[in-house]
């Protein structure tokens, strides 16, 4: 089975390859090959490849890079961003590329600059990715040294500046335009679109905004070409997958894996399974801000369109597990908790409705609840339904909350009934 | 007043950015680094570098988590309150902590040593519960280590 993604990262934790190490593993051949093609042939070797965006969202990164305004008359400076602010809680994959294989990122990000003809890449690292933030920096300087950066890279006509970024954290920032306003120096309140980055981002100049496991991904696409990359996955999406799983599971921890590998091998064979003494109860498959899947759902494979036809989302990939010793009246506050805490508050169903349903939440968990509280809860999943936010965040946070009252109902109305959580 | 050192730290990041009000968050953080935290003063200082008020840049301070506006103590404990480290055990961590130092989250001991501060999911979910003090990462915590690793932080 092939590891693209990982392949070079250690196992135990050690510090990842210095430059020397990654270029002898192969490491900035597709640098080299990219910059003797033509850009937009980058871009089509990238979409060819179906190779959809690992942030949660999936879009296909060739057809976004595609709306790039290109040529000589596009506007310049162009900006690729690599989206390192993970903070959707649950979610540790990231974390993993940029510690254990910086210089991978490096060449995908160059790559994708190239492809669209960027003139200035940033990473945006959240703040407390001490470790990833020194090796990042390391990697920068040693790609400078090698002229993969700076200008006309190898000797060519392309330059490209690289920045590092590090945020002030707010989970708004990983939000495509929050993040762009974060960078400006701004608060990360998300922007109306259209435009779309791509046309208008950064300082409103043509912007890719694009998940790290994303870019780490373009190198092996362009070494080995689209169909390889079509056969790694097992299902209509292509290329490998970092999947993780957190909570009471034996081995917790997080695994690159085919593409459309089902729940069942990823919580059975990798991470052991549930500990002794407790049972599976739920799952979020992709993050906090993805739906509830229960124990009929084990054989779903983990792909953009199985997971959704189950009713939920891939998301991040990263699954986080409940179990029967677990309140998940409890589990969905904390999930409200810090959706209501992390809303910008630019627009009123969000600020508000999650507050609201925050406060509910607690009061059940308080014995506060009320025999009228789960229509209350179930009209916020309405209120914050797609379409009426001005981004993700609100919806996201109503997908484990309606979920949690489709599978869990009879546990929110037992916390009403006695007044009290039954877990405590 | 910003010290020489200061303002020479946060000019260095001019040429990341095409527009100077662009660093205002390195800048904060440059402050933050020197003396703990960004006072009303240090935002009126930096606004005169940066062509801002004091206002647009408290506006976006205030924003983010780890722009500090009060004073904090020699360091700063994070503790992940998000879903992993919750269902792995948040509640008995905190609840050691905070009895531990005798001030409840978001608080400051009376020496000034520890400011503890929940934080979202410090994305090391496999290895949950996890906790920062100042640059370092602690994970697998249980209730009984809290002691250990507090003595590390004079």
């Amino acid at each position: 089975m092939e590891t693209p993604l990982t392949k070079n990262i250690p196992s135990n934790g050690n510090a990842p390859l210095d430059l020397k190490a990654y270029e002898k593993a192969g490491g900035y051949e597709s640098l080299r090959k990219s910059l003797r093609m033509p850009p937009n042939a980058i871009t089509e070797l990238v979409t060819k490849s179906k190779l959809r965006g690992r942030g949660g969202a999936g879009f296909s990164t060739g057809m976004k890079w595609s709306f790039v305004p290109m040529g000589k008359d596009a506007p310049h400076p162009k900006y690729l961003v690599a989206n390192a602010d993970e903070m959707e809680p649950g979610t540790f994959k990231d974390r993993l590329l940029l510690e254990g294989d910086p210089h991978q990122l490096l060449e995908g990000m160059i790559a994708a600059a190239y492809a669209i003809q960027a003139d200035i890449a940033y990473i945006f690292l959240r703040a407390e990715y001490k470790l990833a933030a020194e090796r990042l920096g390391r990697a920068i300087a040693e790609a400078y040294e090698r002229s993969y950066l700076g200008r006309n890279i190898l000797g060519s006509s392309y330059s490209l500046e690289m920045y590092l970024h590090v945020s002030a954290g707010r989970y708004m920032c990983g939000e495509e335009t929050g993040l762009l306003n974060a960078l400006e120096g701004k608060r990360a309140n998300p922007r109306s679109k259209p435009p779309f980055p791509p046309v208008s981002g950064l300082w409103g100049k043509p912007t890719i905004v694009q998940n790290v496991e994303t870019l780490c991904n373009v190198p092996h696409i362009i070494n080995n070409g689209p169909e390889w990359f079509i056969r790694l996955g097992l299902t209509a999406d292509s290329g490998t997958k970092l999947y993780g799983a957190s909570g009471k599971v034996k081995r917790p921890g997080l695994w690159e894996l085919p593409m459309g590998t089902t729940i069942r091998e990823i919580l059975i064979e990798h991470a052991g399974g549930m500990r002794d003494g407790v049972k599976l109860r739920g799952l979020l498959p992709g993050g906090a801000s993805t739906d509830f899947l229960t124990e009929q759902h084990l054989d779903v494979r983990m792909d953009f369109r199985e997971v959704q036809k189950a009713g939920s989302r891939l998301g991040t990939g990263t699954m986080i597990v409940l179990d029967d010793h677990t309140c998940p009246v409890g589990m969905v506050w904390n999930l409200e908790h810090f959706f209501s805490q992390e809303s910008c508050g630019w627009c009123t169903p969000c600020w508000s409705g999650l507050n609201w349903t925050e406060r509910i939440l607690r009061a059940m968990e308080e014995g506060r609840g009320q025999p009228q509280d789960l229509e209350k809860l179930e009209f916020q999943t309405k209120f914050n339904a797609p379409g009426h936010t001005f981004c993700a965040l609100a919806p996201g946070a109503m997908e484990p909350l309606q979920s949690a009252l489709k599978y869990f109902r009879e546990d929110f109305e037992q916390h009403i009934r006695e007044h009290r959580c039954p877990w405590k | 007043m910003l010290t020489p050192e200061e303002r020479q730290e946060i000019e260095a990041e001019f040429p990341r950015y095409p527009h100077k009000q662009a660093v205002c968050l390195d800048a904060m953080k440059i402050i933050q680094r020197h003396r703990g935290w960004v006072s009303d003063e240090s935002l009126r200082d930096l606004g005169e570098i940066l062509d801002m008020t004091a206002e647009e840049l408290d506006g976006v301070a205030t924003f983010y988590n780890l722009v500090f506006r009060r004073p904090v103590g020699r360091h700063v404990v994070l503790i992940c309150d998000s879903v992993s480290c919750w269902i792995m055990g948040y509640e008995k961590l905190c609840q050691r902590l905070t009895s531990q130092l005798g001030v409840d989250l978001g608080g400051t001991t009376a020496d000034k040593r520890f400011t503890i501060l929940p934080i979202v999911c410090l994305g090391t979910c496999d290895h949950a519960p996890a906790m920062m003090v100042d640059n370092d990462l602690y994970r697998d915590v249980e209730a009984d280590h809290i002691d250990d690793v507090l003595t590390n932080y004079k």
